[in-house]
């Protein structure tokens, strides 16, 4: 699904990813651990396509094709989909219309038809049925008054409307309660297929109860120092980044 | 909306003040400095061309000087004998460490007590600056004469005999405020007067002025005030002052501000005096992150009419201001508050936020606003807001239900109201005073 | 909603100024310049009665006395006002008794246009299509009133305003100029001198309207200015709707035009009035584009009135424009609803007044502003609450958005209040689209254009939302055309 080789990027001339290697095959959930500051976040925007974040070395292959070279909406039109650690706020512009927009430009870059008013709303309720939302909150403007939970859910409905290949998770259960936590990570549990790969980022191991992943990475100075099975987090979380943070620079 | 921005018209410059001018000590000394000769009569013939502004200039719509215009002014008045005595130790419930008088606009030292404020701190005389040829004065006085401005910035270049300088030396910090009180007497004729105050604080350095404008009786006079303000990079001036000019007095002051960069300038105006007053400020933010907080209260009834005009020019990056006015209005009395923010082309990531409240107590009060905006940079924050009505009847009604007689649960309102601008003055001393006089106020009121 | 996505959706599709092209039409033109010789033939050639000569020729005199208002933060060459001209008229002069007699270049005119006259089936009263009753006026000249006959049968008078003076003369003697008067302003004045058409419209007592009404204006002969009087009265317990729309061709010169609009409203009446204007705004550079100067104004005359300004600015050179509201009547409300949108060399100072005069009035602006390019975006507004205006009421919300860092976005809001009872509230902010929302979007899928107008569509919703649904569609469409190029 998407092969990252050597990746080497940098925040206005401040290298932080500094050789990263990692490969997710389809269908599979690996998860990045590490500490603040280690290159967590910068990983999801260069994925991403975010300005500012300049690649210097490296290649990213999604599908087969040159990812880097995408502007962000083609990324997203070719299946790459991030959730956000902060989703945005847009006043005066209702989810409803927010996902019709997205859902519409990414299928004509796909090359399928645009659904129309009534298609769309069948499948955005289809959607908020299946994740146990409520309509009220396609009517609200995005994000504007959602409580931290209400945010994350936000971001798995439009992963379920968008249906991308590959979804990168970022730190996706910071600000939740664990009842929000559960919610949210059944939503995207409910996501997990053959088709589908995820990517998904986070600091802390609980994340990892609820979203079991395959494999589990750890992401230190910008580098993976580490690879394992789930096992992994919970060594981690015994032993803290500190210690990893060690055997990575011996 | 034609019939609201008339076509800026100047007004006709009053003839008697022109006499005034030509047979008064600032056309007539001798020993003058030739520069100062020259500019003074530069700026004389401006304001004959200029005159005083009608109501059909812009930033005058709201405050009309016919009634000014009228009165038969005595620009040379004779020097007013004016005893220690006579003068208010404790003007605000403190007696001053530092005090500078002026009478009329004169400075006088036997009325003034003032400590070594520490090396090279200068705090004097305008007239004995000019005289010691002050080179830090002289260039920071041409400078500012050379600048356009309003006519009555004009006019009072035009006369330029004395008023107060303050000069704070780099990296020093002057504990104590001080105060400048400064005394308006009336005459046979209300006698016209023009300090130039001059305040230049260097580098890093640190000082709160107080000001007080009072007067010694109850007749007329004309204060035409201009205060020049250099604040130098990383310095922070406190500028704290109070109007309580005679009743009949017309107090028009215009303070003119340059912040260099992470300056800070700190300006509260409490107005309780005055037919009519003008408190103008002109701020520019030249350097990279100064700010200015310009704060005012206000409490005026009867006839007065009183304006707070501010002009804050973003001219660089990361500058900020904040604004907070609040007036209480009874009687006939009417108000003005016109804010204008400027946000230059470049000047990025500025903040800038003013808001201007007022509160109408009689059925004839009345209030003008204008908070203006003008921006060319687009990654700002800006607002502003304004309001104007009575109290809020649901809190009166609520004070009243829990036995609080009306005529104190009014005063409880109008105290807490202004209380959010004075709550913010820098210098906590001052804050009790004030709002004792809030209450004082408040309590010489007959009606509801 | 579906509105929204549905319409930018279609943005691409729309290139960028579609109403730019010219029609070739035989024109009848008064001779350039402006005398008293020019009114004349105006007023003759329209067969006007004398008075309505009389009231031209006192607003000229007075125009000659006045001088042009030099006050708006709008900057332009000085107009030469010998160099206009002032009556412009397809030459078919007898007024088409139906669309089969409208000259068919002029049908395809409308078949390109869009709006308002938007489906042929509009105009020709298919059964099912929503019906809106159209009066256009083109270049000076109303061509085409169309549901007359059913309007006719509620009472309600739609027709040029040049039709009015013959049939109606009465009413529009007794209304005319009462709420502008020919004295007001520099452009209103030459308006009342040199007005050529427009519309009227009357609706009697107790009766509302049955359709939307609309007036489409377009500009199109060379080198002449148009100057339409609209004069709309609402009796006693009436209701209207009224739509606007504006639309110019291309051309390198600008063109001027000084429209004025009278509102009237007695006792329990109401008038929305709605305005999408997409004047040509002239090129990148600020070559060509219209010169729109005009007054707006309503009288709440009666209690318990409304009348209600809902604008969506997107073309004009320049625009200059402030609909107000006089609330004479006790409990009367005025409602001002404005986008205006000043992309590349575009410059907008516009805003409205609110007079408060009666009892219990109340009013609320809603102003939303953006700028982009190198445009100035100006908002003006006056609030005044009268010593008598008890318990009156205004709440001011006027926020501008800035795209790019060489556009300029300005706010002069005037507040006076004369009555304690009376509250007053403004609010205005300024910001820009985030970063951050660009990225969201993008990452979502959405190019870069569509997400700027889905964003400043989101901004000014609170607007849009006002408009009747036919012209909602529409205005979301503009929003984003006005938008293009402004970032990237």
């Amino acid at each position: 699904m998407i092969e990252i080789k050597n990746l080497h990027a940098a925040v206005d001339g401040m290298p932080i990813l500094k050789g990263l290697d990692l490969t997710i095959a389809s269908g599979e959930v690996h998860a990045i651990m590490g500490p603040n500051g280690a290159g967590k976040s910068t990983l999801s925007y260069v994925l991403s396509g975010r300005e500012g974040y300049q690649v210097t070395d490296g290649t990213v292959a999604f599908k087969g094709q040159n990812l880097l070279e995408l502007e962000p909406e083609q990324r997203a039109a070719a299946g790459l989909f991030l959730a956000f650690q902060y989703p945005v706020e847009i006043p005066g512009v209702t989810n409803m219309t927010f996902l019709k927009h997205a859902l519409n430009s990414v299928r004509i870059q796909r090359g399928a038809a645009e659904l129309d008013a009534m298609e769309f709303l069948k499948l955005v309720r289809a959607k908020t049925k299946e994740l146990g939302m409520s309509d009220d909150m396609l009517k609200r403007a995005v994000n504007i008054g959602f409580s931290g939970g209400e945010k994350k859910r936000n971001e798995i409905l439009q992963m379920a409307v968008l249906e991308p290949t590959f979804a990168v998770l970022d730190e996706t259960d910071s600000g939740l309660d664990i009842d929000a936590l559960k919610i949210v990570a059944e939503g995207v549990n409910a996501l997990r297929c053959r088709e589908r790969s995820m990517l998904v980022i986070t600091h802390y191991q609980r994340l990892l109860d609820y979203i079991v992943p395959d494999h589990v990475h750890v992401l230190a100075a910008g580098r993976i120092v580490t690879s394992g099975d789930k096992e992994l987090a919970l060594h981690l979380e015994e032993e803290g980044y500190a210690a990893f943070a060690e055997r990575a620079a011996a | 909306m034609p019939d609201l921005i008339p076509i800026s018209s100047p007004g006709a410059a009053p003839a008697d003040w022109l006499a005034g001018w030509r047979t008064g000590p600032a056309a007539t000394a001798s020993e003058t400095p030739e520069w100062l000769q020259s500019a003074r009569s530069a700026a004389a013939g401006n304001f004959e061309r200029m005159g005083l502004p009608s109501r059909r200039v812009e930033d005058w719509r709201y405050t009309s000087l016919a009634s000014l215009a009228e009165q038969n002014l005595d620009w040379s008045p004779p020097s007013v004998d004016v005893t220690r005595e006579s003068l208010p130790a404790l003007v605000f419930g403190r007696e001053a460490d530092c005090r500078l008088v002026l009478v009329n606009g004169e400075v006088r030292p036997n009325l003034s007590s003032i400590p070594n404020l520490g090396d090279g701190v200068v705090l004097t005389s305008l007239s004995n600056a000019l005289g010691e040829d002050d080179d830090r004065v002289l260039r920071f006085l041409r400078q500012r004469l050379a600048e356009d401005g309003s006519s009555l910035k004009i006019l009072n270049d035009s006369w330029l005999l004395d008023g107060y300088v303050l000069i704070v030396p780099d990296d020093t910090t002057i504990d104590m405020p001080i105060e400048i009180l400064s005394v308006g007497t009336g005459g046979v004729r209300p006698p016209a007067y023009q300090p130039r105050n001059l305040v230049i604080a260097g580098r890093r350095s640190h000082v709160t002025i107080v000001e007080y404008h009072i007067g010694l009786c109850i007749g007329s006079y004309f204060a035409n005030i201009v205060t020049d303000i250099d604040v130098g990079p990383e310095a922070i001036v406190r500028h704290c002052k109070v109007q309580d000019e005679s009743k009949e007095a017309i107090h028009l002051a215009l303070y003119s501000a340059r912040l260099d960069s992470s300056a800070q300038l700190d300006s509260f105006s409490f107005t309780l005096g005055s037919r009519i007053s003008r408190n103008e400020l002109r701020v520019r933010l030249e350097g990279l992150g100064a700010y200015c907080r310009l704060n005012g209260a206000y409490l005026v009834r009867e006839n007065q009419h009183c304006d707070h005009t501010s002009v804050v020019s973003h001219a660089s990056p990361e500058t900020s201001s904040d604004q907070l006015y609040k007036g209480v209005l009874d009687g006939q009395a009417s108000g003005v508050y016109q804010g204008k923010v400027v946000v230059h082309a470049d000047a990025q990531k500025v903040e800038a936020h003013q808001m201007s409240r007022a509160l109408l107590l009689s059925e004839t009060s009345e209030v003008s606003t204008k908070p203006e905006l003008k921006i060319h940079a687009d990654d700002v924050q800006c607002s502003h807001g304004a309001t104007a009505g009575e109290l809020d009847a649901e809190a009166l009604f609520y004070l009243r239900s829990r036995g609080i007689p009306e005529i104190r649960a009014r005063q409880l309102l109008v105290e807490a109201f202004l209380n959010e601008a004075i709550d913010a003055v820098a210098l906590a001393g001052m804050r009790l005073p004030l709002e004792q006089n809030v209450v004082r106020w408040m309590a010489e009121r007959s009606g509801p | 909603m579906a509105a929204t996505a549905e319409s930018v959706a279609q943005v691409e599709e729309i290139r960028k100024y579609k109403h730019g092209w010219e029609t070739d039409i035989e024109m009848e033109t008064a001779p350039k310049g402006l005398s008293e010789d020019t009114i004349r033939f105006i007023s003759a050639k329209k067969e006007e009665p004398d008075w309505m000569l009389g009231w031209r020729l006192k607003a000229y005199r007075h125009w000659l006395t006045m001088e042009e208002p030099t006050w708006a933060m709008v900057d332009y060459p000085t107009i030469d006002f010998q160099d206009i001209y002032y009556y412009a008229a397809p030459k078919t002069t007898e007024g088409p008794k139906s669309l089969d007699e409208v000259d068919p270049e002029l049908l395809r005119t409308y078949e390109k246009l869009g709006i308002p006259l938007k489906e042929q089936e509009v105009l020709a009263g298919v059964q099912g299509a929503p019906k809106v009753a159209v009066d256009a006026v083109f270049d000076s000249v109303s061509v085409a009133t169309t549901f007359k006959k059913e309007l006719e049968s509620h009472g309600v008078i739609f027709c040029p305003i040049s039709e009015a003076l013959k049939e109606h003369p009465e009413l529009v003697r007794k209304y005319l100029g009462t709420v502008v008067p020919y004295t007001d302003n520099f452009y209103a004045t030459l308006n009342s001198a040199v007005f050529s058409d427009g519309s009227f419209v009357y609706i009697p007592p107790g009766v509302r309207c049955p359709m939307e009404l609309s007036t489409y204006f377009r500009m199109n002969a060379k080198e002449s200015g148009q100057f339409e009087r609209t004069l709309v009265i609402a009796d006693e317990g009436s209701y209207v709707s009224y739509l606007e729309g504006c639309t110019a061709p291309m051309r390198d010169e600008n063109q001027l035009h000084a429209a004025v609009v009278e509102l009237i409203t007695m006792d329990d009446a109401e008038i929305k009035y709605s305005t999408v204007q997409n004047w040509y705004p002239g090129d990148e550079n600020g070559k060509g584009g219209i010169y729109n100067f005009v007054t707006k104004r309503g009288a709440c005359r009666g209690d318990n009135s409304k009348i209600r300004w809902t604008q969506v600015e997107t073309g004009s050179a320049i625009t200059w424009k402030y609909p107000s509201c006089i609330l004479q009547g006790d409990n009367s409300v005025g409602d001002f609803y404005s986008v205006a949108i000043a992309n590349n060399a575009q410059q907008a100072d516009t805003g409205t007044k609110m007079i408060h005069l009666g009892k219990g009035t109340r009013s609320r602006i809603i102003s939303k502003g953006i700028s982009a390019g190198k445009a100035q975006n100006t908002y003006r507004g006056l609030v005044r609450m009268g010593p008598k205006a008890l318990n009156g009421r205004n709440f001011t919300q006027c926020d501008s958005l800035l795209i790019g860092d060489r556009c300029g976005a300005h706010t002069i809001p005037y507040i006076e209040s004369k009555n304690r009872t009376a509250k007053v509230e403004h609010e205005a902010t300024t910001s820009r689209i985030s970063e951050d929302q660009m990225f969201y979007c993008r990452q979502r899928g959405i190019g870069e254009e569509d997400a700027v107008a889905l964003i400043v569509n989101g901004f000014c919703k609170e607007v849009l939302q006002e408009l009747p649904m036919e012209f909602a569609v529409e205005a979301q469409k503009l929003v984003g055309i006005s938008l293009e190029g402004s970032v990237g």
